[in-house]
């Protein structure tokens, strides 16, 4: 139990009234950056660390104040899922399909509650495996290469079409324009541009971030307009309801939250997987598991609960191989290892027993931040659910204001605010012809990925493509994938008929 | 309106306090382009010098820094070539990356000679390294897999192909007699750690990158460096491993952190920049960061770097046709 007195070391470094005050601050900034989309934690911990730096902080505290900052936005992430349908960073974005029609039928408070519960677990069980596993998984990144990696994101793609339940075609012709997205710019692999029109801007590719703000909340503020100048309904008007949570749904959402904990985890812990991925594994999991009434999609605590806490517990895993080995699992732990480095601490394989204090410093802070953003999050409910209240006229022009200051602040580039209308257009296009934007957003995100997997194996093993499938590992996860794609299909011939009852087309969009 | 009475009145100030150190040139307010987000490499340079600039009382107020992001660089490089041609006030953070993208016309229409280079800070000098249990001990060795069998050894980076951690292998593996520098076998990852988490998962044989990023791995032992692309030895950590040089290959990579500014800026102002970012370099407060931050030294100003900037891009643009990547 060494662990143990480490960590309790680790609490006395940061119960001092310094680092508590930062973490708060940390929490608090971090829910805020969360919540406003366009801004998610990669960006919100990078704009802070000059701050961190101005103020002189010392290793320990910049780094409570910076990864209260990350799990705090991972809590906020969801609040403008629930409420608005944008997502306030890319793991949110699984939490739309479920929170927004909570939020419509009148259960935006339940949906939040349950959503920070669900964060709090997520986050708790992922710090544990920070404390006891540390070691052993990083043995389990080593598993892992390229081929491995590979599989991974084909069983993500093998079960995209387990997301929108409504219309595959659609799903799968959403998923292709992600993919094309993903492809513009610098090709990895040969160093030659794709798709960019010999326009520098494009030569680094589409942000996901601008895409992600484009399609869902400038297609949002799109539709707002057109149904303004129709004469239609200016405010919403949605009951708040409670805002606490049901025993009966805390019952039924704590196997979905186990589950998602563990899957989340794993993708947080595996470099070049990240907390995206964890949450959309999580999420279609727990459909799979547990949608017996295909209830998922229309307003299911479960599917809320099941991404929450799949992207905290993979922000938490993410911290393994960035403390253990060096190496980011994420874009916010990218970020947080360049201050690492800049604090002349060295992330790898020594850092554990070379700098205890800061790492230990760091989980004990993680702990408190944890309990801190719960008890921030549940009382700010109250609050948070008046945004439904705000008349639309007014909340779109913010939605519109905060979109183009967030993309603007980060890159100062007209250029990727045009890029972001023009997604914008997209996105209430795809919105009024019922196309998901959802698997839009993961061919961005995760094609990318696969498709440097895919090269690199078949560079290192000289275009055979049998080394794929050459260790058990692979294998496995290629079975699972495999499994994941027929199991539908064959089974969909059982259930089809009872399916077809009530509901028509998509809950995702529009209002 | 409260940024430009700052520095106004930091102006004042300065000339209070310095009235024998007034130099012919005096910019006012300045600004440092970082064309990359924050947390980057090109971020920390700028804030960095800002910083220690503002400390040593050679600027007047803080440096602004501002973000531009776009094109690996290329959309600061435009902005300035197109847009801030005349400006006397600002710099652009640059490395050996913005060599690169210039040699291999990366930036449409941009040539090294559109926009005065000023001087370097420091550079991270690369290294070869290859798994601790591998059977290879010397860079020669590895050179010789090579040669026997080039599909035999895959190296890693965390450059894209025709990036900076490419270009290093196969300016090494020319060096050490390589005919055909094509046929060496290059794997592209997301950054430097990610790289070497393969070479330990055993997924490739080699590793090429700066020092700093394999530092913690080094320390621990993990990984075995085969050669560090310096001039002569560096010291702190690395200072057990040889150079390249030492080995019989005559090959450095360095990867310089540095500035460029407008091209049409004017004689005083290059003057004022370029001596001021020596006098930077040569201060303790700037020996300092470089020690926290692993930066090896690399002192260029003015024509110098000029002469070394140019240098880099005739080599680079030299490798990168025989790899086939520009005609």
């Amino acid at each position: 139990m060494e662990a143990l007195s480490s960590l309790g070391d680790g609490f006395i470094v940061a119960l001092s009234v310094q680092n508590l005050l930062l973490a708060a601050i940390g929490c608090l900034l971090g829910t805020i950056i969360g919540a406003l989309p366009g801004l998610g934690p990669s960006n919100g911990v990078a704009i802070l660390i000059p701050l961190a730096f101005s103020l002189g902080l010392g290793a320990t505290p910049a780094l409570i104040l910076l990864t209260s900052v990350y799990y705090g936005a991972m809590y906020g992430g969801r609040i403008s899922s629930i409420l608005l349908n944008i997502p306030g960073d890319e793991p949110a974005m699984m939490t739309c399909l479920d929170g927004y029609p909570m939020a419509r039928a009148g259960r935006a408070g339940e949906a939040l509650a349950i959503s920070g519960i669900a964060s709090f677990v997520g986050a708790f069980f992922a710090t544990w495996g920070l404390v006891f596993l540390a070691p052993q998984l990083v043995d389990v990144a080593l598993l892992f290469g390229p081929a491995e990696y590979f599989a991974l994101f084909a069983l993500a793609f093998a079960t995209i079409g387990g997301v929108a339940a409504s219309n595959q075609m659609k799903s799968l012709l959403a998923t292709g324009f992600g993919l094309l997205i993903a492809m513009v710019g610098v090709d990895q692999q040969t160093g030659v541009t794709r798709f960019s029109f010999n326009n520098v801007h494009f030569y680094d590719g589409i942000d996901f971030l601008v895409v992600i703000v484009g399609l869902f909340a400038l297609s949002e503020v799109f539709i707002f307009l057109e149904h303004r100048s129709g004469g239609g309904m200016d405010t919403h008007s949605v009951p708040l309801g409670r805002t606490t949570v049901t025993k009966k749904d805390l019952v039924d959402t704590t196997p979905a939250m186990a589950r998602s904990t563990v899957v989340g985890f794993i993708a947080g812990v595996l470099p070049g997987a990240g907390a995206s991925l964890g949450s959309f594994l999580a999420y279609t999991l727990e459909k799979k598991v547990s949608d017996k009434n295909k209830t998922f999609g229309k307003g299911d605590p479960r599917g809320v609960a099941a991404p929450e806490a799949g992207n905290n517990a993979a922000a938490g895993g993410a911290l393994v191989p960035m403390l253990a080995l060096g190496v980011p699992g994420s874009g916010t732990t990218a970020v947080l290892l360049s201050l690492l480095l800049a604090l002349n601490i060295t992330p790898g394989p020594l850092l554990f027993q070379q700098n205890p204090d800061v790492v230990w410093g760091l989980i004990a802070a993680l702990f408190i931040a944890n309990i801190m953003l719960l008890a921030l999050n549940l009382p700010l409910i109250k609050l948070f659910v008046k945004v439904l209240q705000v008349p639309t006229r007014y909340l779109m022009p913010a939605v519109a204001m905060i979109s183009f200051v967030g993309v603007y602040g980060i890159s100062g580039s007209t250029f990727d605010l045009l890029v972001m209308i023009a997604f914008g257009v997209i996105g209430w296009l795809f919105r009024k012809l019922d196309i998901p934007l959802v698997p839009i957003i993961l061919g961005v995100l995760l094609g990318k990925l696969m498709e440097a997997n895919l090269r690199r194996e078949l560079t290192i093993s000289d275009g055979d493509w049998w080394a794929l499938i050459d260790s058990p590992l692979a294998i496995g996860i290629w079975l699972f994938a495999v499994a994941g794609f027929v199991a539908p299909i064959v089974l969909g011939r059982f259930f089809r008929v009872k399916e077809k009852q009530p509901f028509d087309g998509e809950t995702l969009d529009t209002d | 309106m409260k940024h430009v009475n700052f520095a106004k009145a930091a102006v004042i100030i300065a000339g209070l306090t310095l009235p024998g150190a007034a130099v012919a040139f005096d910019p006012g307010a300045t600004e440092c382009i970082a064309p990359a987000n924050p947390g980057g490499g090109w971020d920390f340079t700028c804030r960095q010098v800002g910083k220690t600039l503002q400390d040593l009382g050679l600027i007047s107020g803080t440096m602004q820094v501002t973000n531009l992001t776009g094109g690996s660089g290329g959309v600061a490089f435009a902005q300035i070539t197109n847009k801030r041609n005349e400006d006397n006030n600002v710099i652009v953070a640059a490395s050996s990356a913005t060599a690169t993208r210039l040699a291999q016309g990366a930036f449409p229409g941009g040539t090294m000679d559109q926009v005065r280079w000023i001087g370097s800070v420091g550079a991270d000098y690369g290294i070869i390294a290859v798994a601790a249990d591998s059977s290879v001990d010397t860079l020669p060795q590895l050179i010789d897999q090579v040669k026997a069998d080039p599909s035999s050894v895959a190296f890693a980076g965390g450059s894209a192909v025709g990036g900076w951690d490419h270009l290093k292998v196969l300016s090494m593996a020319k060096k050490a007699g390589v005919e055909d520098v094509r046929t060496v076998k290059y794997v592209a990852f997301e950054g430097g750690g990610e790289a070497i988490t393969q070479l330990l998962a055993g997924s490739i044989q080699a590793f090429t990158g700066d020092a700093s990023e394999a530092k913690g791995f080094v320390d621990s032992g993990d990984i075995k460096v085969l050669a560090v692309l310096a001039p002569e030895r560096m010291e702190g950590d690395f200072a057990n491993f040889p150079t390249a040089k030492e080995q019989g290959i005559d090959a450095v990579g360095a990867n310089w952190r540095g500035f460029y500014g407008p091209g049409g800026m004017s004689e005083e102002a290059y003057d004022y920049w370029a001596q001021n970012l020596k006098t930077l370099y040569d201060s303790p407060e700037w020996k300092q960061v470089m020690e926290t931050n692993g930066i090896a030294p690399l002192d260029l100003s003015g024509e110098a770097f000029q002469e070394y900037v140019a240098a880099s891009v005739d080599e680079i643009q030299t490798l990168s046709r025989e790899i086939g990547l520009i005609k």
